[in-house]
């Protein structure tokens, strides 16, 4: 599964980030999920478990879901993204891809292809919080 | 914040043993059809190769290669799947045939995606298609794959070259790996290309003629490989890469 691809990247990065702040155990990942990415919550969740390393063995995994938001950049109209909106097949190109939303989607106002990702693309670490060896 | 997919890339291209951008600063020189070919010859040659179209708003490979209907496989990431012989990746199994507007920040969103998700597995080379000129893709090849080998294609054309010496010298500036140059659809007999390559101590890798045969093989990857075009990079990627 996809998720699982992005899961070994939260691991490895949140071990890169204790290795440069010079913590020895992480005791919490908090994970920003954008709703664009559709990414399956249960399952990210269950290969975060899977592929944790010994300094995360006791960390908590906080994930937190950020409503995906569109910005026109032609007319400047905002709107939200609505998955359902759309057929199986632009889901899952998106779920992969969320870039690929250009091709599939368009302002609702003014119909330009042209707009941003004002929020929600995907997975991100907001912060990674653990114990040094003298704490 | 931080993005988490970068850390993956470099794992996922860690058993790739050489990777070449086929780029050039200027649209039209014929980038799609060396690297398409360059990978097919290799393949063919026996060793393992991949195929990497980043040109996202105007992918052409698969249209050279004659490849449809395929798809990658979700196996703890995305497996590309294996077509004349070559892994081949795409963003067209996404976006199908749909134009796919980007702007520079979703490029490199997607391209950061790609690459970390993309599970190679072994490989002797990866051949990345490049889009045109030195904007966000080559600087995000150059930030993000270190390694990368750059072969560059021309044309005769000084107007195309005037573009193609900067990208040169570009990459030169920053000790970037030049594998060397290619002067496709050559019709006459200047040395002009040739010379300015060489005075920049680059390998000049040879000229394909221009081929007005080639259009009729494109989408047969069997014709390509017997067309002037496709003989001549052959004999040069037998010269010039070193293939055991």
């Amino acid at each position: 599964m996809h998720e699982w691809a992005l899961a070994e990247a939260v691991v490895r990065t949140a071990s890169q980030i204790a290795e440069e702040k010079g913590l020895t155990e992480i005791t919490e990942v908090n994970i920003r999920l954008g709703e664009l990415q559709q990414v399956d919550a249960e399952i990210f969740k269950f290969a975060l478990s899977q592929l944790k390393t010994q300094k995360l063995a006791e960390a908590k995994f906080n994930i937190r879901k950020a409503k995906a938001k569109l910005r026109c950049r032609a007319c400047n109209y905002e709107w939200a993204f609505f998955k359902d909106d759309l057929d199986e097949d632009a889901k899952e190109a998106i779920h992969f891809v969320p870039e690929v939303a250009h091709a599939f989607l368009k302002c609702p106002k003014c119909g330009s292809h042209d707009f941003e990702v004002v929020s929600g693309r995907g997975v991100w670490i907001e912060s990674v919080k653990g114990l040094k060896s003298h704490e | 914040m931080s993005d988490p997919r970068v850390s993956l890339i470099s794992e996922r291209l860690r058993n790739i043993h050489r990777i070449i951008a086929v780029s050039s600063g200027k649209g039209g020189v014929g980038k799609s059809l060396v690297a398409s070919v360059l990978a097919l010859t290799l393949a063919r040659r026996g060793v393992k190769v991949g195929l990497f179209d980043i040109d996202f708003t105007s992918p052409a490979s698969h249209v050279i290669l004659g490849i449809s209907g395929a798809q990658p496989k979700e196996k703890k990431g995305i497996v590309p799947p294996v077509v004349h012989g070559l892994k081949y990746m795409s963003i067209i199994y996404y976006a199908r045939d749909r134009a796919s507007p980007l702007r520079g920040a979703d490029f490199s969103n997607a391209l950061i995606e790609l690459l970390a998700v993309t599970v190679w597995g072994k490989l002797d080379f990866l051949v990345i298609d490049m889009p045109p000129g030195i904007s966000d893709a080559t600087l995000d090849i150059l930030r993000l794959i270190r390694r990368a080998e750059f072969l560059v294609v021309t044309t005769p054309s000084r107007l195309a070259f005037e573009t193609v010496r900067k990208f040169i010298d570009l990459l030169l500036e920053l000790n970037v790996p030049v594998l060397g140059v290619i002067e496709n659809m050559k019709m006459t007999n200047s040395n002009f290309i040739r010379r300015e390559v060489e005075k920049r101590s680059v390998k000049f890798w040879g000229e394909i003629p221009f081929d007005k045969n080639l259009e009729e093989s494109i989408g047969n990857a069997e014709k390509l490989l017997s067309t002037e075009f496709g003989k001549a990079l052959k004999r040069m990627t037998t010269e010039n890469l070193d293939l055991g």
